[in-house]
């Protein structure tokens, strides 16, 4: 650990903090209508809807629109996995992928989890990267942050039946937001060194005289709504490992400020709109608590020597020359802190691209990943399921909070009864089912799919689970998920850890908007303040904690500790 | 249920129209007229041939060259990845001990432990790069198989060396094909 790598992180988290109001007020302003400089565009495409928006939808109503969405799109990305062989653009002759995966990887895209069970370069055409996985990247981050602003409106409105609109919702983060940031992100990142190009892969004749058959494609434009929608599909099987993904130090900057950007920004929208944006600098506060002692566990765990290696004669000590550390499934030019940082921010954000290998983390860095998403992925969590998310965490906090003093829990002026807390345990409860629950059918039916031997084999599937269930879609990559067992129990993971959560908080939305605003009073207990950011983080702990802890134990604990001994598998 | 249904319809369609077709086009198409050099992948060429890209990394075992990290994937870049081996596996030491054992059989005379980024795999089989430690670690080799001076390759190393993006990000590095295609240039092999 250098005073470099620091400097890294505390930049990085500095620029965050600056991109949030920014992005925050941009949203609220998306949400609430206020922004209109599109209406001209918007309107036609209401009229070929035949929605009206201004007649706002009851919470159920939204819930059918947005599931009727998701379901076109998974049937439609399906469809074309399907036919790929039948389709233009595609250079290379990709085959028709076969059901199995094709289901796994349309739920996948669909749900904003982006696993893939396989490879970029080596499975799909241009022609179904652009219309299957560019596409559902921004259609779930829609579906996503729609979900929020949902959520967000239920908690700033009094006595409402409405929770806003989900074509309009959907439409308008997507024209106003997504779109135009992700033209000139992807542009710069063409000047950066990504590529954007229909080539068929480049045969080239190396120095040494052998062949080389480079892999091109629409590469930037698929790069930057990945890490802005936190999708985090590669469109090569190393993702952002992959040079060609990112290039340099500089875009992997840019990529992670994109993870992040929408996130946090929804924290501040979520503060402007319901008129105190403390509230919402409160609920970051608590995310970035979880995530910056996570990233420096991760850093301090990976830039150790790996004591497997010692007496063979390997330099594992930084100095101004290497970087050193555990350089198994890394990149030179990102070295040790830029990777640690990355797959901190990737796995905190729900996106799930990755620049190293987490199979090869060191156990206790790999438990970070493993911790974030288990968290239930609201460390600034994916776009929307974040703030969603940890608000849901922020409701059982205050109902902790009410029964310490026996009194009603309120939050921002909204009673916390039996319903809410209903909907809310609902909400947490989807993360242990489909990790435990489905990863437990897995592993009773096909650990065959684990790489490793010994504790990491366990890590490697609970991964797989964790990943799947918590729309993240990083892998310990080691275990050989495309199996049709895997396949189908992942596929139905990710659709429990997306609509088993979804449907609830719009439920709880809608329950929210129509109690009505009390005032806060003497006894109100004030959720913009320290004492309820730590009250919120101990919440998210003892809840992973207690659910989590003994397969944790049993993971990456235990190789650890065996590593630590010397002991090999 | 209809009144759900029809929107679904109409915003797939769109999403598919613009997200998935309008927008790469258009982004390939302004990116290919400001900076076609990128957007085609960074290639290099030599004599009017295609020798790589600046991006990607390529395999070398003739002495006379700088030599980049291991790659599970023998350098395919139709096929990248990692070898996502566990930490505590007894493979990955192995591999490590079969590696130092090769580089100090290429290296003879080099007295110090090997470079921890020459002796394991990187996440994408294709890095470009490697350590400066890794590099100078090599020199009296190249500078031997090219009748160079010592002093002559490890001063080419430093001028080659590539810092921090704007002095923070990242690491300091060699670009391989670039120290090779320089080296060519300077003292060409017969």
């Amino acid at each position: 650990m250098d005073a470099t790598g620091i400097l890294q992180i505390l930049v990085y988290l500095a620029l965050v903090a600056a991109l949030t109001p920014l992005v925050g007020g941009y949203l609220a302003r998306i949400f609430d209508g206020r922004a209109r400089w599109l209406g001209w565009i918007e309107r036609p495409i209401y009229r070929l809807c035949g929605v009206s928006p201004e007649r706002e939808q009851h919470w159920s109503a939204y819930a059918a629109s947005l599931l009727a969405f998701n379901l076109a799109g998974a049937l439609l990305l399906y469809g074309l996995l399907r036919l790929q062989a039948w389709l233009p653009l595609n250079p290379e002759g990709m085959a028709a992928v076969a059901p199995p995966l094709a289901f796994n990887t349309a739920v996948s895209f669909v749900t904003n989890t982006n696993w893939q069970a396989y490879g970029g370069e080596t499975a799909l055409g241009y022609f179904v990267q652009m219309t299957g996985m560019t596409v559902q990247n921004f259609a779930s981050a829609a579906t996503g942050i729609a979900v929020a602003a949902a959520l967000i409106r239920g908690f700033a409105r009094g006595s409402a039946k409405t929770v806003g609109h989900f074509a309009v919702d959907a439409v308008r983060v997507t024209l106003y937001l997504l779109l135009p940031v992700c033209v000139l992100g992807a542009l710069a990142l063409v000047w950066l060194g990504v590529p954007q190009n229909f080539d068929p892969a480049t045969a080239a004749v190396t120095l040494e005289g052998a062949q080389q058959t480079i892999a091109q494609g629409p590469v930037a434009s698929q790069m930057f709504i990945k890490h802005l929608g936190t999708n985090g599909g590669g469109f090569f099987n190393a993702n952002a490992a992959h040079p060609f993904e990112n290039p340099s130090a500089l875009v992997n900057l840019i990529h992670m400020l994109a993870i992040f950007a929408i996130g946090a920004g929804l924290t501040n929208a979520f503060g402007r709109m319901v008129g105190d944006v403390r509230q919402g600098w409160a609920i970051l506060g608590a995310m970035a608590l979880l995530f910056v002692a996570g990233t420096f566990a991760l850093w301090a765990a990976d830039a150790a020597a790996n004591p497997a290696f010692a007496g063979l004669g390997v330099d594992q000590a930084a100095n101004p020359w290497q970087p050193g550390g555990n350089m198994e499934g890394k990149e030179v030019r990102f070295g040790i802190a830029a990777s640690a940082l990355f797959a901190a921010v990737t796995t905190a954000a729900s996106c799930g691209a990755v620049v190293a290998m987490h199979d090869s983390l060191m156990p206790l860095a790999g438990l970070v990943p493993l911790v974030n998403i288990l968290l239930g992925e609201v460390v600034v969590g994916g776009v929307g399921a974040g703030l969603y998310g940890m608000l849901v965490f922020a409701v059982l906090a205050v109902f902790i909070a009410g029964l310490m003093v026996g009194r009603t829990p309120e939050y921002l002026g909204k009673k916390i009864e039996a319903r809410e807390i209903k909907l809310a345990v609902i909400a947490i409860l989807s993360l242990p089912v489909g990790v435990l629950g489905l990863g437990a059918l897995g592993m009773a039916f096909g650990a065959g799919a684990i790489q490793d031997a010994g504790p990491h084999g366990l890590s490697e599937l609970l991964y797989a689970y964790a990943s799947a269930t918590g729309n993240n879609g990083s892998a310990f990559a080691g275990f050989g998920a495309d199996t049709p067992l895997h396949d189908i129990l992942l596929g139905l993971a990710m659709g429990v850890g997306r609509y088993a959560v979804i449907v609830p908080v719009l439920a709880l939305a809608g329950s929210a908007a129509a109690k009505p605003r009390i005032p806060a009073s003497a006894g109100t207990f004030p959720t913009h303040g320290g004492l309820f950011v730590g009250l919120l983080v101990a919440v998210v702990l003892v809840v992973g904690g207690l659910t989590f802890f003994p397969v944790l134990a049993l993971g990456p604990l235990a190789e650890h500790f065996a590593l630590a001994a010397a002991v090999l598998y | 249920m209809f009144s759900h249904v029809r929107p679904a319809l109409v915003l797939i369609a769109l999403f598919t129209l613009v997200a998935g077709l309008g927008y790469p086009f258009a982004v390939t198409g302004l990116a290919q007229l400001a900076f076609p050099h990128q957007a085609h992948g960074s290639l290099v060429e030599r004599d009017g041939r295609v020798v790589g890209s600046e991006l990607i990394g390529q395999g070398f075992s003739r002495p006379e060259y700088l030599h980049g990290r291991p790659s599970v994937n023998g350098y395919d870049a139709a096929n990248s990845g990692g070898s996502n081996l566990a930490p505590s596996s007894r493979a990955l030491a192995a591999q490590v001990a079969e590696r130092v054992a090769a580089v100090r059989a290429l290296n003879p005379g080099e007295p110090g432990p090997v470079p921890v980024d020459l002796v394991t795999a990187s996440a994408s089989g294709l890095d470009p790069d490697v350590s400066p430690a890794a590099a100078l670690y090599q020199a009296r080799r190249i500078a031997a198989a090219r009748g160079m001076a010592e002093t002559e390759v490890r001063a080419m190393v430093a001028a080659f060396t590539r810092g921090r993006d704007l002095g923070l990000l990242g690491e300091p590095r060699v670009n391989v094909l670039e120290f090779n295609l320089a080296l060519d240039a300077r003292r060409p092999m017969r």
